[in-house]
């Protein structure tokens, strides 16, 4: 950690982190509720796991989101590690719970990250944003933007999205309110020349991350799916290893279909990243479980609330920290 | 020549006597097998389990006298109700009013201007009426440019006020500029926002108590897991929306969150939208389409229903007598090669069975065995059909003679067909038995 701070400057005041844990846990309050609260209610009082318990956690797993095969695992690990550690209370069982949970994590290379800035030399960095329509690709670009210009870097944004209507002006808005540089060019021209000229002009500017928006599409349509691998191919052109990044946003709302979502678009693009956004609404976010057991993808970002300053880090710890509170 | 005569035979007899009625055991994997489907679809977990059990319940005793095995009539018998418990009353958009309000909900990303747009441009030239776009998403960076951008494309006015962050007070002017105008439907387009947001929920509610809209419309979109049931409830709750709006169905998602929410508010789903297009992407509710993309076991159903169209009750059992009483005849045997015929070719029709597809694959099912059977049954007088019996040297030589086959053809088959109804009847005492 120390090394980052040394390339990345100052670590976060206590203050900072003291609002960041409030977001956090006022974000996860809903998902509390409805996930692990539940829990402790069907374990209470009880000394074995039998099968009424079991079937009400997998009732809290699915109606979370989680997925029926990652449901079973966890279902299935809870029940070996039971057999061998057996345990006292329903303290004792939920902490073996959340064990696991955490293992699926961690089997994910999702590591606590100490701060937003990548762990990098390379300048610029540059980070591509890929998702399906209305995820909030854009408002966490925004988010983004406004990390990395506090912690003292240069930032430059690139508005690809030429598609959607008035998106460029969405993405100019954000650069404004945080302050940031903005290539663009006007609605409908070619998505990849703006991806070129974006890393092209960052590199000109000398600036430290380029953060590349791209147009909402869905991972079922070969095309659409085609022009971004072609968008990420053209930046290696003025970067060798470029885009260093490419972050998923997934809506923390959506259900199986996430899946399907992380393996299309890494099939097009390499995604090396997760961000979930909207995680302060009723949404359970336990497609983060199903996705971590199914692919080597990392979570980093997660989404809660539309202000500015609304975007963290993700903290594998502090999340299932806060979901079992 | 009648190797497969048997085999088929003994196909289309089980096919005919059935397996009884539903029972918990019977059905108990397949039941099973729906609620992951449905699971897997993200309907809500509650809502699968509860609705697979009412629905066994109501079928349990039903009987099975077809082409079908339980598990596949129960199948059939849960999409049926899934497609009648989204379609229900038909629901089209109410635009009466002067002007007619239509107010836009939900969360954000759901589609909400998108959705706005097509609608408007589906008023304008579907039903010949002047729509008026209004912003009134106050929040999200360069959300009124995004409406107004649309508004141009399909040649709509869109209502603005740059100024205003009121959307009370946006709408409320934006009705009196459309009643100026002469414009006959306003579209309020709103801001995103999560149920669990109290001060925007009550601007939205807001916003409806001040404009009295004639159609509450919350958007959707279909890849929504599990809360699709707290956000619909947490809506309707506040602000009784009156239809729901399926948006992005251009995707790969089964779409559970449709039933989930016509479930739990028992709403209308009064659009689906597919596509980034403003232009013929929207569509009316399919409540069957809906139903097998959710259950995603279309193929049993397809097989039950193309069974349950060719299996006649009546005449089953009417058989099953004759078979008992050993009073199968050529005419009987006719009607069953006929009714085998009717549901396609055999090797189609086991291949629709799931799990049994593959295996046929390469199987040679030869059809036209039927056609020597026919050929000899057809040069039969009634009387002989209708009486085996009686069938004699000379008979047969003419019966050869007729169909174009040897003597020894004929004797054969007649040889057979009367090993078969031993065979038959003994089947049928050992299925009485069982049941």
């Amino acid at each position: 950690m120390g090394i980052f701070d040394k390339i990345f400057g100052k670590t976060k005041s206590s203050e900072e982190i003291i609002v960041e844990e409030k977001q956090l846990h006022d974000g996860l309050e809903k998902t509390k509720q409805g996930f692990f609260s539940k829990i402790s209610k069907a374990v209470a009082g009880k000394s074995t796991v039998d099968i009424e318990f079991l079937d009400e956690l997998e009732e809290i797993l699915i109606s979370s989101d989680v997925g029926l095969p990652t449901t079973i695992k966890i279902i299935d690990r809870l029940e070996v590690r039971v057999a061998r550690d057996k345990y006292l209370n329903a303290n004792e069982l939920n902490n073996i719970l959340k064990d696991e949970i955490g293992n699926i994590l961690a089997e994910n290379n999702t590591k606590d990250l100490p701060s937003f800035l990548p762990n990098t030399d390379k300048k610029p960095y540059v980070i591509m944003v890929v998702g399906v329509n209305g995820v909030g690709k854009t408002t966490t670009i925004g988010k983004l933007a406004y990390q990395f210009k506090k912690a003292g870097k240069e930032v430059l944004l690139g508005a690809g999205d030429t598609f959607r209507a008035a998106a460029v002006d969405q993405l100019t808005i954000w650069s404004e309110r945080v302050g940031v540089q903005i290539v663009k060019q006007s609605m409908g021209s070619d998505p990849a020349a703006v991806a070129f000229d974006t890393v092209q002009s960052g590199v000109a500017k000398g600036v430290d991350i380029i953060l590349l928006d791209t147009a909402g599409r869905l991972h079922n349509k070969q095309g659409l799916m085609d022009e971004l691998s072609k968008i990420k191919k053209v930046m290696s052109k003025v970067i060798p290893d470029a885009p260093h990044e490419v972050l998923l946003v997934l809506d923390a709302s959506t259900g199986q279909n996430a899946l399907e979502q992380a393996k299309q678009f890494s099939a097009a693009t390499q995604v090396t990243a997760l961000a979930l956004t909207k995680l302060d609404g009723t949404a359970k976010g336990g497609v983060i479980l199903s996705i971590a057991d199914e692919f080597k993808i990392p979570i980093k970002y997660i989404g809660l609330g539309e202000k500015m300053d609304q975007l963290q880090v993700f903290n594998r710890q502090a999340f299932i920290e806060t979901l079992f509170e | 020549m009648f190797e497969n005569l048997q085999d088929k035979l003994e196909g289309a007899f089980k096919n005919l006597k059935g397996q009884g009625k539903l029972t918990e055991l019977n059905i108990a994997a397949t039941v099973k097998d729906i609620r992951r489907a449905l699971v897997d679809a993200d309907v809500n977990y509650k809502i699968a389990k509860e609705f697979t059990d009412t629905i066994k319940d109501k079928a349990l005793g039903e009987n099975v006298l077809t082409a079908v095995s339980p598990g596949q009539l129960m199948v059939k018998i849960v999409s049926d109700e899934l497609t009648q418990l989204m379609g229900g009353t038909a629901s089209e958009i109410n635009i009466k009013g002067n002007p007619a309000v239509i107010l836009i909900s939900g969360l954000q990303g759901s589609g909400k201007t998108t959705f706005s747009g097509k609608l408007a441009n589906h008023i304008k030239t579907k039903l010949n009426k002047i729509p008026l776009l209004v912003a009134c998403d106050v929040y999200r960076p360069a959300a009124i440019d995004q409406l107004k951008v649309l508004g141009e494309q399909i040649g709509v006015e869109v209502y603005t006020e740059t100024e205003n962050k009121n959307p009370v007070t946006i709408a409320q002017n934006a009705i009196a500029h459309a009643k100026q105008k002469g414009q006959n439907v306003v579209i309020v387009d709103t801001a995103g926002r999560l149920a669990v947001d109290e001060e925007m929920m009550a601007e939205i509610y807001n916003v409806k108590q001040a404009i009295q809209p004639q159609e509450t419309l919350f958007v959707v979109d279909s890849m929504t897991g599990q809360d699709a049931v707290n956000t619909a409830k947490a809506f309707n709750d506040r602000i009784n929306f009156d239809g729901v709006v399926l948006t992005k169905l251009d995707g790969d998602t089964r779409g559970g969150a449709a039933l989930s929410i016509k479930y739990t508010v028992n709403k209308p789903i009064k659009f689906v939208s597919r596509g980034e297009k403003l232009i013929d992407t929207l569509d009316i509710f399919y409540p069957e389409r809906m139903s097998q993309r959710i259950l995603g076991m279309g193929d049993i159903v397809s097989f039950v229903e193309k069974a349950q169209e060719q299996f006649d009750e009546k005449e089953a059992q009417r058989l099953q007598k004759k078979i008992a009483k050993n009073q199968f005849d050529f005419e009987d045997f006719l009607q069953q090669i006929n009714q085998i015929r009717k549901m396609g070719n055999i090797k189609d029709l086991l291949g629709m069975i799931p799990g049994v597809g593959k295996a046929v694959k390469d199987i040679d099912i030869d059809d036209s065995a039927f056609k020597k059977i026919e050929a000899i049954i057809f040069s039969m007088t009634v009387e002989e059909r209708r009486n085996p019996d009686i069938l004699n040297g000379k008979r047969r030589e003419r019966i050869a003679k007729g169909s174009g086959n040897t003597i020894q053809e004929v004797n054969t088959f007649v040889k057979q067909f009367d090993q078969m109804k031993v065979m038959m009847k003994r089947m049928q005492s050992m299925g009485m038995g069982k049941r």
